[in-house]
């Protein structure tokens, strides 16, 4: 099973290393990850997905609260909660199929955000599903080059990590 | 205390620590704090002979008194001797603060001159660690590393110090008087529901057993155990580290049970309906094959400060997560006492039935020289082992009553941790008997500690098991390499010339001597009384060979990855 799992940390230099350490060290799986410095500087929220049955799950868990440095664990997936990627990802574009990919971005609700003679770069915000959807109606037309961020996410409702 | 330097705000953490022995090694990158060290008031300093002895020392002070054991050693490779000692401490929770010396802040990244990444390679075999970058974070830095290295599951936490930063000035200097650490706070008090789910587990067993292991080894914890045992009719099996934190000379104490437990222990697990376990962590040298541990079992309670340690490898019913005496006083006031007379029979016969044994043909076998040493000190020792055969026989043979009387490398099990372990004791109990039972395997890998030994009046007392071999290893390959002994003969091969044997090297004899300590000699089951007795009456350090059979193994054994059923009894 697929896990979102959002974790709050001590801004310091190296913290990243002791998670990504530990996950390699002792064997889990680490699908995507992504970081960001939260409201306070001096905290910043790590959003790692992984996978594994129940009890890999609760062992990666049980882990990164061990760690020092981390200050709050939560598998937001085990709640109802809202997930975003972003994909940034350069199309070859020739006059004939401008058209045809615009309407395929507008159906999309993503952006284009760089246009030229021969390319546009689209950007997509949204799930995962969607935006492996956006990218295999896009192949045909020869994508140049994909960047894509790891999954962010956070539980529905007022409920929240406190420090 | 106002003004002072990284070298002396390191040096008043040691005093406000308390910290009464500093085991370390010195070199260019930790020379300002070797400046402040031998100034008078300061805690004694003991120099090692190698960074990994210094490690071990902290490590074998540390199990024998329950502080925080303290090394400092330089950068690059002496930083990297020390990594065997720090993974050693780590895997067994041994609370130890280690410092190393940095090269300058504006060199790190460079490949400088004796740099290596300490924090880097220290992560996966640490509790935690530090790179103090500035000399204003060193107090708080030092606060902390002493409390996570001693409080929730002990560990050791390097301090990685700069040598810009040991000579940079903290104005108005103070050390913390608290610590607070918003992203570590252990549980210590088990939860009220927990402990009452725990009292009727028990309450509905009909064959409940403790297992206990190194999170209860400390003095308070033992008398509720006991209490615990005797109140509900439980009787106990112990993990090697767990030696002592049960008295062996109890009715109710089935010993140590895994691969070379007793043949009783295990039985004792597989036929129990309830475990109550207590700061042990179903290790795979404990367990064996997991589908086939402890298959009659209703109910686990698992014990433990570390919420990591439960259900890791074996799924656990009541999980407690806590302080291991806090929580077995709360669970003594609500548990109602219980009867089991059918079981504790069961168990009392299975030790009369399945005793520990060796041979007894006129040889000299290694479980003899242990039970005489056992005898000859009448238990009260501090017993330190080195990792092999002769660890296993020891953990089997001698009977263990008090918490931190055996001090041993169970979880990374490293060879050349015994001598300089029991160094770090004798320096916390010069009165106590302190032996090392060692193989001429293990002993050779620290041996260069006598020195050390001798120059600070520590006599330590080795009794070398001599099998020619490196016997644990020898007895896999006899076991199941089809007896193709590998690199594990420690004979010299025989003279080119003439074909003719060679004498065993080293003679551990003449080496102690050379050191300026005591070697002593037996062959015979005769000469071993008298050897032991005046190897434990020499106001001197010594090394005690005893020439014992070569192809003995340490039976019982259940073979790694196996369950109960293919448990070999060895003798019959």
């Amino acid at each position: 099973m697929r896990h979102v799992i959002s974790v709050l940390v001590e801004n310091h230099f190296g913290v990243l290393t002791r998670i990504a350490g530990m996950f390699s060290s002792r064997g889990f799986n680490i699908d995507s990850l992504a970081v960001g410095e939260t409201t306070d500087p001096t905290i910043s929220r790590i959003t790692i997905v992984s996978h594994g049955d129940d009890s890999v799950i609760e062992q990666i868990v049980k882990q990164l609260r061990k760690l020092v440095d981390v200050i709050r664990v939560q598998d937001i997936t085990k709640e109802s909660h809202i997930e975003r990627e972003l994909v940034l990802a350069k199309v070859k574009c020739a006059k004939e199929t401008r058209a045809e990919i615009m309407q395929m971005v507008s159906i999309f609700r993503a952006r284009i955000v760089d246009v030229s003679s021969e390319s546009l770069v689209i950007e997509l915000v949204g799930t995962q599903d969607r935006i492996r959807a956006l990218l295999e109606l896009l192949d045909p037309y020869g994508i140049l080059e994909v960047a894509k961020t790891g999954a962010i996410g956070l539980a529905r409702g007022p409920q929240h990590l406190k420090v | 205390m106002g003004n002072a330097t990284g070298a002396e705000i390191l040096m008043d953490a040691f005093l406000q620590e308390k910290v009464e022995v500093i085991f370390g090694f010195p070199g260019g990158a930790i020379l300002d704090v070797f400046d402040v060290m031998n100034r008078p008031g300061m805690p004694r300093f003991i120099l090692t002979r190698h960074e990994q002895g210094a490690g071990h020392m902290a490590d074998g002070y540390a199990r024998a008194t329950g502080k925080v054991g303290v090394c400092v050693v330089t950068s690059g490779p002496g930083a990297t001797n020390l990594a065997t000692a720090v993974a050693t401490a780590y895997m067994d929770s041994i609370p130890m603060v280690a410092i190393t010396g940095q090269v300058v802040t504006s060199a790190i990244g460079n490949d400088a001159f004796q740099e290596v990444d300490v924090v880097g390679y220290t992560r996966p075999i640490s509790k935690h660690n530090y790179l103090v970058r500035s000399v204003e974070d060193l107090p708080r830095i030092l606060k902390e590393a002493f409390y996570i290295a001693k409080t929730g599951r002990p560990g050791p936490v390097v301090v990685d110090l700069p040598k810009d930063v040991q000579r940079a000035v903290l104005e108005n200097y103070r050390y913390p008087k608290s610590v607070s650490i918003r992203s570590y706070k252990p549980t210590t008090d088990g939860n009220p529901l927990a402990i009452r789910r725990a009292a009727e587990a028990i309450k509905r067993s009909r064959r409940p057993l403790l297992y206990v292991g190194g999170g209860a080894l400390y003095e308070g914890c033992q008398k509720l155990l006991v209490e615990l045992a005797e109140k509900c009719q439980i009787p106990c099996v112990t993990t090697l580290l767990g030696l002592g934190a049960f008295p062996e000379d109890h009715p109710y104490a089935m010993e140590m049970l895994g691969m070379h437990g007793t043949q009783y222990a295990n039985y004792a697990m597989h036929n129990c309906d309830c475990i109550i376990a207590v700061g042990a962590r179903f290790d795979d040298r404990v367990t064996g094959k997991l589908s086939e541990f402890a298959p009659n079992r209703q109910d686990i309670i698992h014990i433990d400060i570390d919420p990591s340690s439960i259900s890791k490898s074996i799924p656990v019913t009541v999980p407690v997560v806590g302080d291991a005496s806090r929580i077995l006083k709360k669970l003594l006031e609500i548990v109602e006492p219980a009867v089991h007379e059918e079981w504790v029979n069961q168990c009392q016969q299975w030790k009369k039935s399945h005793p520990l044994k060796y041979r007894n043909d006129g040889k000299l076998y290694p479980q003899f020289v242990i039970e005489e040493l056992y005898k000859a000190t009448g238990g009260d020792a501090i017993v330190v082992t080195e990792v092999g055969q002769h660890q296993m026989w020891t953990a089997q043979f001698w009977k263990f009553t008090k918490p931190r009387t055996f001090l041993s490398s169970g979880g990374l099990g490293t060879m050349g941790y015994g001598f300089p372990a029991a160094i770090g004791a004798k320096v916390a109990f010069p009165h106590k008997h302190v032996v090392v039972i060692a193989g001429d395997g293990s002993i050779q890998m620290n041996m260069q500690e006598m020195t050390t030994a001798m120059n600070e009046n520590l006599p330590v007392k080795v009794a070398i098991l001599n099998n020619s071999c490196l016997g644990m290893v020898r007895q896999w390959q006899d076991m199941f390499y089809q007896k193709n002994y590998s690199g594990t003969c420690l004979l010299p091969p025989p003279d080119a010339k003439t074909g003719e044997p060679q004498a065993y090297r080293p003679d551990f004899v003449k080496l102690a001597e050379a050191f300026g300590a005591v070697g002593l000699r037996a062959r015979t089951m005769e000469e071993v009384r008298p050897t032991l007795e005046a190897m434990l009456a020499c106001d001197k350090p010594v090394f005690a060979e005893f020439i014992v059979e070569t192809e003995e193994n340490v039976f019982p054994m259940i073979p790694a990855g196996g369950g109960v059923q293919q448990m070999l009894g060895g003798l019959v």
